[in-house]
């Protein structure tokens, strides 16, 4: 590949919480938040889909909201608190969410799943009572190409019960 | 799909991100919540030099609502807006509106100020803004402004913001009293940019006749439509069917060339513009009934 004339190596120091640990380190400012997560903290949980924001994958929480961490600057979330799939579970015990999709075969491939998981996650944590608008309008901001978001759907609704109960 | 080298700057003052616009004039572009933005920077469509980033610029962020309207913060973050309990309450047409922008993942990230200044012709905030008359605050190197709706979408992604000039805040008025709202919108898919949309609001007369009427389209042109022809084919008519037929068909049929594209030809558009202003006066005239 050619170089591009301004293709010169400008970086910025940044640093962030990721599932409770503190990270800081040197990066371009073009570097987008998933390609920080994946490339330089090795969270590959997060994963790459549609990069322009549409497909849900790499969603992940920004200070506790469900954002797309492919349209994201990783210099945006400087100072911020993040949490990935990664910190979910507690160990080698599941959280409920993810018993849930468990439970209810909410994964095929796996690939969108840690993004339907934190969205669900962030709408928990605003309501332990969403209403069905509610549920659907959070996995709307998701694609699945495997399971026909039925059994998603499913698993959001055990995911509210599982929380409840806990 | 990754973006070119640019350069990132967090200003902290008003004062300093203007100066930064001013010395990279035409090679920098004001960064918000990036919802349109960093796509545009992934697929290398925009290629800036540099990046002001607005986020760590105080006072940017809230939403106000009054007797008047709902003031907002450029950098408020749409999903703030709508999950605004005064926001939907006192005016249930921006919370509605607001429901329609893409998905909530995005809504959590993208801002009011940036969906205004992006200024797609497909996006729901700008035909609100102009529907109801939105007032915008902007500051740049000569100092602040307030610039009407109806002088702020130029054409396509164009504003009448200077390059310098850098949108702070917009004001939206409440509805006029006695009247009916509607938002109206077709897409592909749940969250894609709308085909064809419409924002119509309705006042009504004591004895039932069409007392006033606004009618915005978007996605059918290279700014938010005012449908002003039809508007005035209504006005003084009965809240009918016949009439909002009649008005859908004027409106539809004064669109210059509504854009032809991969996901609708033109000729599909302009008829989806002319079903839905149909639909969006029977439903906005039948909240002016209850209002």
């Amino acid at each position: 590949m050619t170089k591009e004339p301004n293709d010169v190596t400008i970086t910025r120091r940044i640093s962030m919480t990721v599932n409770g640990e503190r990270h800081e380190a040197d990066v371009e400012p073009r570097t987008t938040l998933v390609d920080f997560l994946r490339g330089t903290l090795g969270l590959t949980g997060t994963h790459v889909g549609c990069e322009h924001g549409v497909c849900g994958a790499c969603t992940v929480l920004w200070n506790g909201k469900a954002v797309r961490s492919c349209i994201m600057l990783a210099v945006q979330a400087d100072g911020a608190e993040l949490k990935t799939v990664e910190g979910l579970a507690d160990g080698a015990t599941l959280h409920p969410i993810q018993q849930a999709f468990l439970e209810k075969h909410g994964l095929q491939c796996g690939f969108c799943t840690p993004g339907f998981m934190l969205s669900i996650y962030e709408l928990l944590g605003r309501t332990s009572a969403p209403t069905e608008e509610e549920i659907l309008d959070t996995l709307g901001g998701h694609l699945c190409r495997c399971t026909g978001y039925q059994s998603i759907v499913e698993a959001a609704h055990l995911a509210v019960e599982k929380m409840r109960t806990r | 799909m990754k973006p070119p080298v640019f350069d990132y700057a967090t200003p902290a003052s008003l004062a300093e991100a203007t100066d930064l616009l001013v010395r990279h004039a035409g090679d920098a572009k004001v960064l918000s919540g990036g919802q349109s933005l960093v796509p545009l920077l992934n697929m290398r469509l925009a290629r800036p030099a540099l990046l002001v980033d607005l986020a760590r610029i105080a006072d940017l962020d809230g939403v106000r609502a009054d007797a008047d309207g709902v003031a907002i913060g450029a950098m408020t973050r749409q999903r703030t807006v709508e999950l605004s309990s005064e926001v939907r309450a006192r005016h249930p047409l921006l919370h509605a509106g607001l429901q329609l922008i893409a998905h909530p993942q995005n809504r959590n990230q993208g801002t009011v100020g940036g969906s205004l200044a992006h200024a797609d012709p497909a996006a729901e905030l700008p035909a609100l803004a102009l529907a109801l008359d939105a007032t915008f605050d902007a500051v740049g190197p000569g100092g602040t402004r307030r610039i009407a709706a109806a002088d702020f979408f130029l054409t396509y992604l164009t504003t009448a913001l200077e390059a310098a000039e850098i949108l702070t805040a917009v004001r939206f008025p409440m509805l006029p009293a006695r009247t009916g709202w509607s938002i109206q919108e077709v897409a592909r898919r749940h969250g894609d940019f709308a085909l064809a949309g419409v924002v119509a609001i309705v006042g009504l007369a004591p004895a039932g006749a069409i007392a006033s009427a606004r009618l915005v389209l978007f996605g059918v042109g290279a700014t938010p439509i005012r449908a002003a022809a039809a508007e005035a084919l209504l006005v003084g008519g009965p809240a009918d069917a016949a009439s909002f037929g009649r008005a859908g068909a004027r409106a539809a049929g004064d669109l210059e060339e509504p854009l032809t594209d991969v996901h609708a030809s033109a000729d599909y558009r302009r008829d989806l513009a002319r079903v839905l202003v149909g639909r969006a006066l029977a439903e906005a005239a039948t909240r002016a009934r209850g209002a």
